[in-house]
């Protein structure tokens, strides 16, 4: 089971949070038109990388905020967290 | 007679105290401190077993948990566990054991014909046999191996037992209470860290309670009572023995069970029979040991069998000699303390040594000894069915491949040492490759991956004076580590005696004109000859010859198996052992109890129940309850002999006739409230949320980005900038999550917080005809006509002193409002309605008669809204804004969504208006096709619709728009039914929707 530092709280059980993917998916603006092909990356495509990944975790049993993790997916080593405004 | 090979006065047993017990319904006695093996033994048992494929008679292998072979059903405290290791379980008054897999007896077990059967169960017998005819499988072929391969037999009763879970946090987590761990737990204590030492046995102290070493002038036993004595006084120092650490996780987790029960006499209901520790630990300290490994050779399994260190155990820790007439067959010089033991209780040992003649302490010891050594010589097989009786013994030859003189010499046992195997499985688990160290032809860690590190012998140290030293070491570091200063220990000084190298003899040779098998593994019965037909039909990776062979696959995790495996692989493929690789070890070490894994999570503790401050009185009025995630819901309420379709309609038929009151307090609730709330509503719903006034609600459906409907529910403006909006009650947490993404991620410039209010109201909805007559009379200073309160309208109000929101919102079709009040109120407002409801002939309604009612009305819920629709597929298109953007709706224009036969929700009725539909039921044109035959659709809910009396469901349909009037078939294999139906509307009554606006 992981250890993460939620950037709010400090360190808990991974049994905490729930795991919320890829945080460098940005999505398109509203009330703009999205080629099909930018929606399509949005809604689905997604990397399955091995190494550092930058990644959403979401403390639900906790503070209820949404932060971003740089873990490696080989290893779960997690190097840092940061909250949704920093850049990590 | 009793107790026959008990060794006077040697061992840690208590002799004061006489402990009775039963092996396979024989009474026995054995004394405290005893292992059911060593009593066992104690009174000349060996056989205690058939082995797993050949139903041969197997014996005691081993004193621990390398133990392959002893593996019992145990009957204690009145519950049965199969595949107790009868070396690890400590003797108890009333302890009760049988054999497992013989019938009808370990002496005579007919299942050992297959033994004479054997060229029939080679390896991959399974795999090549059991594959045709196809038609086989079910009838013939899997209840036999069923029943061949049934070991212990799993209780079919209730776990009385209490097991429990315990979460701990440590600086330093030692494993293995050897002299490596001891040193190192004692030094980093000193330095003041957190400390806990788990060891597996009973007794602390691993090798130092067996070997003939001295440490600072006391015997190891000693030295490890006094560290051990010392630690407890510590308070930053947790020591715990019958605690087995078998797994190791990331971000070092590791998981332990303690045996806290089975060896008590008696123990309070209150006492765990076993504890899960989850530890967090900083720094790991592996100190495991090494387990001895066997030489292998004919009919190794025979009773009688069994490893010297394991003899030496018995002699040491519990006085009990395994034989009188013993044969030491070793390549190394540990065996050779073994021999000396039994040559010190009065046995006759003679020891067989695969090297050349050769000079060291303990040779010359044995030699001073007067005991019989042969060098050059190895034990080609053992004879003797039920137990050893001879030894069939060769001196080898100078290559070591055939035998010069072959000759029988009589021993009643036969201890086997084919040196030392570091125990690896914890570093492997926590993700550390191995590397195989040539000199001591095993494995051990390479780098730490986590912050731990191996020490001792499970990192191939097999000197004390290294372990110690290794052990103080690391201890230092850790305390380097954890508080930034060196220990001041001193390192004792250490007497032992010096091994020659050990020989590389893994497995003696058989002449071509004399018949054994060579086991490898002995709990899963794997031969030599299986893993040579193995590589004979080309299977190459390691990986792949342990899957087919089944070496090492069993509860051992072939701890005595798996390195004469591979021996034998790089001798056949000429490789060496580093290049066969080994297998990967996995969790858990050793096997668990799953009432250790539940813990106290077991019944209605499995997860936590939610009831609703009405519920005792739902219990009182004969509430049969659902489960709706972990609420409780009443489904329906029994009056008399209602089943549960009669009370459903009784009740859905009140709604629709008078008025019915419902428990809607698990409905999800949540405040949106912020400057930005109307925008940001207006992004998470479909529809339109800009204008709407203060005080008044308006259904959303809200979609995920890929456009498939993720919740539907009411929101009201409570005022200026706050929303109270309401989810279903199985989407409640997700909606909320889904809310916070986006607020938080992706339009963090949205002034808006949102936050669950689900607890903070009790809520009853209260619907049909009669319901404004029950509502005027519950709030007589409200005027609640329909032009004051239309519907979708919202005001507030006073219940009898008591604040309360009014929504009038319908979900069954009918007139109908929703009373919320806070929930210490809720009992009261739900009893004062039907006080005040009773002329009106109010009745309670469960969730059985909700969903008739809205079913018939066409309206969905979660049946439908099951990620898989679009809103145009449920009939909610109408609800989608066309003029502004909102999650999910660039998906909506995805061409697959705008096809022209684009599924569709429909109604369906049977032709014969009587039998009702199967939920799940797949839609198809014809019956009988041949298969696969295509599916049009499935059939989502289904009820008995109390306003037509007959039965209706709803279903989505592949171009359903286009299928009204049509007939099909609903077919549920899964209930052996097909019904022929007619499409029909998703609408079955009060098509315009006039009830809920009159
Ligand atoms: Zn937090």
């Amino acid at each position: 089971m992981l250890h993460i530092k939620c950037p709010y709280c400090g360190i808990r059980s991974q049994n905490e949070f729930a795991y919320g993917g890829d945080a460098s998916v940005k999505r398109p603006e509203l009330n703009k038109d999205v080629p099909d092909k930018e929606w399509d990356d949005f809604v689905y495509n997604r990397k399955s990388l091995r190494g550092k990944h930058i990644e959403l975790w979401h403390h639900v049993s906790g503070c209820r905020q949404w932060f971003k993790a740089q873990r490696d997916t080989a290893t779960h080593e997690i190097f840092k967290t940061a909250t949704m405004n920093e850049e990590i | 007679m009793s107790q026959e090979f008990r060794i006077k006065e040697k061992g840690y047993i208590n002799r004061n105290k006489l402990i009775n017990f039963k092996f396979n319904g024989k009474s026995y006695t054995g004394y405290e401190g005893d292992t059911l093996a060593s009593a066992l033994l104690a009174n000349g048992i060996h056989l205690v077993g058939r082995s797993f494929k050949y139903h041969r008679p197997r014996g005691f292998f081993a004193a621990g948990v390398d133990e392959p072979n002893a593996k019992l059903q145990v009957k204690l405290n009145g519950h049965s566990e199969p595949n107790v290791n009868a070396t690890e379980i400590e003797l108890v008054e009333g302890i009760s054991a049988t054999s497992q897999n013989c019938w009808p007896s370990v002496d005579f077990d007919v299942g050992a014909i297959n033994n004479l059967l054997n060229k029939f169960f080679p390896a991959g017998f399974y795999y090549k046999t059991f594959m045709w005819p196809k038609s086989f499988w079910y009838k013939i072929y899997e209840p036999f191996i069923r029943k061949a391969a049934g070991l212990g037999v799993a209780s079919t009763e209730k776990d009385r037992e209490r097991y429990e879970h315990k979460f701990e946090y440590c600086d330093l987590l030692v494993t293995g209470s050897g002299p490596a761990g001891l040193a190192s737990a004692y030094a980093a204590a000193k330095s003041g860290a957190k400390v806990i030492l788990a060891e597996d046995k009973h007794r602390f102290g691993g090798s130092l309670l067996m070997d003939d070493v001295s440490i600072d002038n006391l015997s190891g036993k000693d030295w490890a009572d006094k560290i051990i004595s010392e630690l407890k006084e510590m308070p930053n120092v947790t020591v715990k023995n019958r605690s087995q650490i078998f797994g190791y996780y990331d971000h070092n987790m590791l998981v332990m069970f303690e045996r806290t029960g089975d060896h008590l006499e008696k123990k309070s209901e209150f006492t765990p029979r076993q504890r899960l520790w989850y530890i967090r630990c900083k720094e790991v300290i592996l100190s495991t040991g090494s387990i001895e490994r066997p030489i292998v050779f004919g009919n190794n399994d025979t009773p009688g069998v069994m490893l010297s260190s394991g003899a030496k155990e018995y002699m040491k820790v519990y006085g009990v000699l395994v034989g009188r007439k013993p044969i030491i067959f070793t390549n190394n010089d540990s065996a050779y303390e073994t021999a000396i033991e039994f040559k010190n209780n009065g046995a006759d040992p003679l020891i067989l040594d695969t090297r050349k003649e050769q000079d060291s302490d303990l040779i010359n010891e044995a030699k001073n000894k007067g005991i019989n050594i042969k060098f050059n010589h190895a034990v080609i097989k053992a004879n003797g069915y039920k137990k050893v009786k001879s030894a069939t013994i060769g001196e080898l030859s100078e290559d070591k491949t055939k035998y010069d003189n072959i000759s029988t010499i009589k021993c009643d046992c036969i201890c086997v040492s084919g040196f030392w195997t570091p125990s690896v499985h914890l570093t492997s688990q926590s993700g550390n490759k191995l590397k195989f160290n040539k000199e001591i032809d095993a494995f051990i860690p390479d780098k730490s991956k986590q912050n731990e590190i191996t020490i001792g012998a499970a990192n191939g140290s097999f000197t004390l004076h290294d372990s110690i030293n290794a052990g103080f070491h690391a201890g230092n570091e850790v305390s380097k580590k954890i508080n930034n200063k060196n220990v001041d220990v001193q390192i004792p000084t250490v007497t032992e005696k010096k091994h020659n190298t050990h020989d590389k003899f893994w497995c003696a040779p058989l002449p071509k004109n004399i018949k054994a098998k060579r086991f490898v593994d002995f709990q899963n019965d794997v031969s030599v000859t299986d893993i040579e037909i193995a590589l004979r039909e080309g299977y190459r990776s390691i990986e792949h010859v342990k899957r087919y062979t089944t070496l090492g696959m069993a509860t051992d995790q072939g701890r005595t198996s798996n390195l004469n495996g591979l021996q034998l692989v790089s001798n056949i493929e000429n490789k060496i052992v580093p290049e066969v690789g080994h297998t990967t070890f996995r969790p858990p070490f050793t096997p668990v109890t799953i009432g250790t894994i539940v813990g106290r999570e077991v019944g209605k503790h499995f997860m936590p129940t939610r009831l609703t401050p009405m519920h005792n009185w739902h219990i009182k009025n004969n509430a049969v309850f659902v489960d709706a995630g972990a609420w409780k819901r009443p489904r329906y309420y029994k009056i008399g002999n209602e089943n549960m379709l009669e009370a459903a309609n009784r009740e859905a038929k009140n709604v629709r006739d008078k008025v019915g009151i419902c428990d809607v307090t698990t409905l999800g609730k949540i405040d949106v409230k912020g400057p930005d709330a109307a925008e940001f509503l207006n992004r998470v719903y479909t529809n339109a949320w800009m204008k709407l006034p203060i005080g008044k609600a308006r259904y959303g459906v809200m979609l995920r980005e890929d456009g498939m409907v993720m919740d539907d529910g009411t929101t009201t403006r409570i005022s200026e900038n706050h929303y109270h909006m309401t989810t279903t009650t199985a989407q409640a947490a997700n909606v909320l999550s889904h809310l916070e993404y986006y607020l938080q991620i992706v339009w963090p410039e949205l002034n808006v917080n949102v936050l669950s209010t689900t607890e903070q109201w009790a809520g009853a909805a209260l619907a049909g005809p009669k319901s404004r007559d029950v509502l005027a009379k519950l709030f007589p200073n409200l005027n609640v006509s329909n032009e004051s309160l239309p519907f979708m309208g919202f005001t507030e109000g006073d219940l009898f002193g008591v604040p309360a929101r009014i929504f009038r919102i319908s979900f069954s079709g009918e007139l109908a409002y929703e009373i919320n009040v806070k929930s210490d109120h809720g009992l009261f407002m739900w009893e004062k309605i039907m006080e005040i409801g009773k002329e009106f002939g109010i009745q309670p309604y469960g969730t059985e008669a909700l969903s008739t009612l809205r079913i018939e009305m066409g309206h969905v819920a979660g049946p439908e809204l099951d990620g898989r629709t679009i809103p145009y597929d449920v009939s909610l298109d109408g609800m989608v804004s066309k003029k502004k953007d909102f999650i999910g709706k660039r998906s909506l224009s995805k061409s697959a969504f705008n096809q022209s036969d684009r599924q569709k929700i429909v109604g369906l009725v049977p032709i014969d208006r009587k039998t009702s539909i199967p939920e799940g039921s797949h839609l198809v044109i014809d019956k009988n096709a041949k298969l696969p035959n295509p599916k049009l659709g499935h059939v989502s809910s289904s009820c008995w619709s109390v306003e037509n009396n007959n039965p209706f469901s709803l279903a989505i349909l592949k171009d359903g728009k286009n299928m009204i009037g049509k007939k099909l078939f609903a077919v549920s294999p899964l209930k052996n039914k097909s019904i022929e139906v007619e499409v029909i509307s998703s609408h079955y009554v009060d098509h315009e929707g006039k009830r809920v606006r009159s």
